[in-house]
């Protein structure tokens, strides 16, 4: 049998200024597997590495044997917290390689489901960011807001987390009777709820001490690095794909992108606080459009197989965490050549060196929840 | 058989223990069926701010959670880890436990016998004995040779170490009042005065509860066991009924934190018009005594589970310094203005000592030198130490938050968009 040499351990341990912390993959704060290798000089982080991978299900190449109906279904496990957004940028890709025209309605339609999305994603966030700063009670309240939402997507796609009815060229379903009723009745709590969570939250000192100036990322290094989404624009850069490629019906209502000027981890609390109360502005706008539509078509003309002419396109959309994009080659079969992912937590994370090192184990945990990782698609 | 005799009628033995052991038994099991309900009132309470049930399973609105915990935790296996050492690893939760339960012995639960003992120098001996209890978790974390458990007990340590500076300096402004150490001393010079020291000290009572709560390792102070960064603090390797100790020792230093907090700030088991209601030295009197301690306790236990349940945690140097930077100042503060109002009350003649059997007490004169004292701590006390803490920390980035934060945010409301809609 092995034996471990107790002694030498004890020594070098005594001798050494450094330690290795391997936090994860199993940790209550990593938000999943992923693993972070931590060098550690007493508690303050002197070097760190992600190492991720844990939950790779290699859905790219499983796409590259799957029809263009049948791929659907995984892009909703892959930010398993933001399934509807993860949908519309497949449906959109497909759709704008083949060439197919999407009814008004459907368009509308899409756009609540994902801004209502959004704020589900949002709030799972606020929760656990909140969570690992020791704020458990903002978890709980989160996640009834979340509920009002869940019930929703129930309603509309009959899934709670896994939510899929957006097909290429509109939708499956059309709305459901009630549906502009139980959304608006959740437009109308919701500013109230935010004020809640704010309440707790922003005049808390220690709240304060815990965000503010931890893990500044200016507004060149997170160019640099690649961050998209609340991240990029908590550094003050006003970047957004639905402004800056306007995709479904975004150019049609009115928004605002809240810019931060900092970059540290309070501005990216206040910038995702705030985007959740301008995705409320756009339901609300859709809403009102919604109506002059209803009753029309969901689903417009689609072939039953789905063979996109020969050619490549590239399409993002703004998700939840940032720029979802998909670069698509397609060989003319009802196969995909070539199908990559450009998933936004993946590129994000990267950012969790530059920010992490120089502060403490505290902070690290805090800065992964920042960042909103899922790792669903960060493997993918 | 003979020298057990001797020994049971010694004379300090049987003061000391003959005759204290049915109160000790009757405090330890109260204590320790305390300890296990307040885990029941953590959950009820959270549930309660958290807009959910709690344990509502084990029988009637989960009453018997408590009791299923306990036997789950007996009934499960004893794991010590392979690389552990073993012996500081067994012995340490029962460091942590003892320490706890040793200083009851102390605390003032009434008056008489509801009390098991009362020395006079009963302050120093909780100040003494609680903090043999930190070894226990230094011991626990470094014997599970694993990494988690080695930070916990490197932070705990270095918190408990510096957070009881603060508590014995914040005790040392009423004891001035009290002119004794003794628990129930403080209490009887409550009664002589008539007046709860926290009126007089408010500040003092403030930093005591802050460091409390940093003494007993709660939120926001919870770091030496802070889950979502290093899992379970000390107690990671730590299971079944070992783990079980650190659990009681916790909860029990948490009643031992607000008893003291009631003896010396609250008047203990005085109460106005009590004396009115039941002859002192009666049953009945005691009995109305105990409940009122116990009240005043649990009053001070649900601000420390709210504390938990609705704020963050602090960082590791954030809570050095809050301990060093603002709580040892202010208590330091505190003595002095303390020191000053009470020289400057006996010149102008606000306060007389009295002597009685138990000592010297200080009476405040009725009114001009209650009103006095009280107006002394809050118009001279509180701004002095406020202005001693924010010139210590004027530099400081804890201090300055407010300039720091600053957001561009839209400036179009939602009226202004809906009008063009």
């Amino acid at each position: 049998m092995h034996k471990p040499e107790i002694a030498i351990t004890r020594e070098r341990l005594l001798a050494a200024r450094e330690m290795v912390l391997n936090m994860g993959p199993q940790h209550p704060s990593t938000h999943g597997v992923l693993r972070v290798i931590l060098k550690l000089d007493g508690e303050t982080v002197i070097d760190l590495d992600c190492d991720i991978g844990y939950l790779h299900r290699g859905v790219e190449k499983i796409c590259e044997n799957r029809t263009y109906v049948h791929i659907e279904p995984y892009f909703d496990r892959l930010d398993y917290v933001a399934a509807v957004s993860n949908d519309l940028c497949y449906v959109e890709t497909v759709e704008k390689i083949a060439g197919i025209e999407v009814p008004e309605k459907a368009k509308y339609i899409r756009v609540i489901l994902t801004e209502l999305q959004r704020i589900a994603s949002h709030l799972l966030w606020l929760g656990t960011h909140a969570m690992d700063i020791g704020a458990v009670t903002i978890f709980l309240y989160a996640f009834r807001e979340r509920e009002e939402i869940l019930k929703i997507f129930e309603n509309y796609f009959g899934a709670r987390l896994t939510a899929n009815a957006f097909r290429i060229g509109g939708l499956q379903y059309d709305i459901y009777d009630g549906f502009e009723e139980q959304v608006r009745a959740f437009c109308r709590i919701f500013p109230e709820r935010l004020k809640e969570y704010e309440t707790i939250l922003n005049e808390n000192r220690i709240w304060l001490q815990r965000t503010v100036g931890i893990g500044i990322l200016t507004a060149e290094e997170a160019k640099d690095l690649g961050v998209t989404g609340p991240v990029l624009r908590a550094s003050g850069v006003k970047w957004d794909i639905r402004k800056a490629f306007p995709y479904e019906v975004y150019d049609q209502v009115e928004f605002d992108i809240p810019v931060g000027e900092n970059g540290d981890t309070y501005d990216r609390y206040l910038v995702r606080m705030e985007e959740m109360r301008q995705s409320r502005l756009i339901i609300l706008q859709c809403l009102d459009r919604l109506k002059k539509l209803h009753p029309g078509p969901v689903l417009g003309k689609v072939p039953k197989v789905i063979r996109p002419p020969v050619g490549e396109v590239y399409h993002s959309i703004e998700s939840p965490k940032g720029e979802l994009g998909i670069y698509l080659v397609s060989n003319g079969t009802a196969f995909p050549e070539r199908l990559r992912i450009r998933p936004p937590s993946l590129i994000n994370l990267q950012a969790l060196k530059k920010m992490a090192i120089g502060h403490l184990v505290a902070d690290v945990v805090a800065l992964i929840g920042s960042i909103d990782i899922v790792l669903g698609e960060v493997d993918r | 058989m003979e020298l057990f005799w001797t020994v049971w009628n010694h004379p300090i033995v049987s003061a000391y223990i003959v005759r204290r052991l049915p109160t000790i038994v009757i405090v330890l099991f109260v204590i320790l069926t305390v300890a296990a309900y307040l885990v029941y009132a953590e959950r009820k309470i959270s549930a309660f701010i958290q807009a959910r049930l709690g344990p509502m399973r084990v029988g009637p609105y989960g009453l018997l959670q408590p009791l299923a915990d306990a036997l789950k935790l007996l009934s499960k296996e004893d794991i010590i880890p392979a690389r552990a050492e073993r012996s500081i690893f067994v012995i340490a939760p029962m460091i942590s436990v003892v320490a706890s339960l040793v200083v009851l012995a102390v605390i003032p639960f009434g008056p008489g016998r509801a009390t098991i003992t009362d020395i006079n120098i009963g302050v120093l001996f909780i100040l003494a004995v609680s903090s043999v209890g930190v070894l226990g978790i230094i011991l626990g974390g470094w014997a599970s040779n694993s990494k988690y458990p080695l930070l916990g007990a490197l932070r705990s340590s270095a918190q408990m170490v510096s957070y009881e500076v603060a508590i014995a300096l914040a005790l040392v402004g009423p004891l001035m009042f009290a002119k004794t150490l003794s628990m129930v001393g403080v209490i009887e010079a409550q009664m002589a005065d008539g007046v709860w020291y926290v009126l007089y000290q408010p500040v003092a009572f403030l930093i005591f509860l802050v460091g409390g709560l940093a003494e007993t390792n709660r939120a926001p102070f919870d770091l030496p066991e802070a889950e979502s960064e290093i899992v379970a603090g000390y107690h990671t390797e730590y299971s079944g009924f070992r783990w079980a100790l650190y659990f009681v020792a916790e909860y029990t230093n948490i009643v031992i934190s607000a008893a003291i907090a009631a003896t010396v700030f609250l008047g203990g088991w005085h109460f106005p018009g009590l004396t009115r209601l039941a002859e002192p030295g009666t049953g009945l009197y005691a009995l109305l005594a105990v409940l009122i301690f116990a009240a005043k306790v649990f009053a001070i236990v649900y601000c420390f589970i709210w504390f938990r349940w609705t704020f963050p945690r602090y960082r590791y140097d954030q809570l050095m310094g809050l301990g060093w930077k603002w709580l040892i100042p202010a208590a330091l503060a505190n003595i002095l203005v303390t020191g000053a109002v009470l020289v400057l009350a006996q010149h102008l003649g606000l306060v007389e000592t009295v002597r009685t059997e138990a000592g010297e007490r200080l009476v405040s004169l009725w009114p001009w030198g209650k009103l006095f004292l009280i107006a002394a701590s809050l118009l001279i006390g509180v701004p002095i130490v406020w202005i001693v803490l924010a010139v210590i920390n004027r530099r400081s980035a804890d201090f300055n938050l407010r300039v720091q934060r600053q957001i561009r945010l839209p400036e179009r409301g939602e009226e202004e968009i809906f009008a063009e809609v």
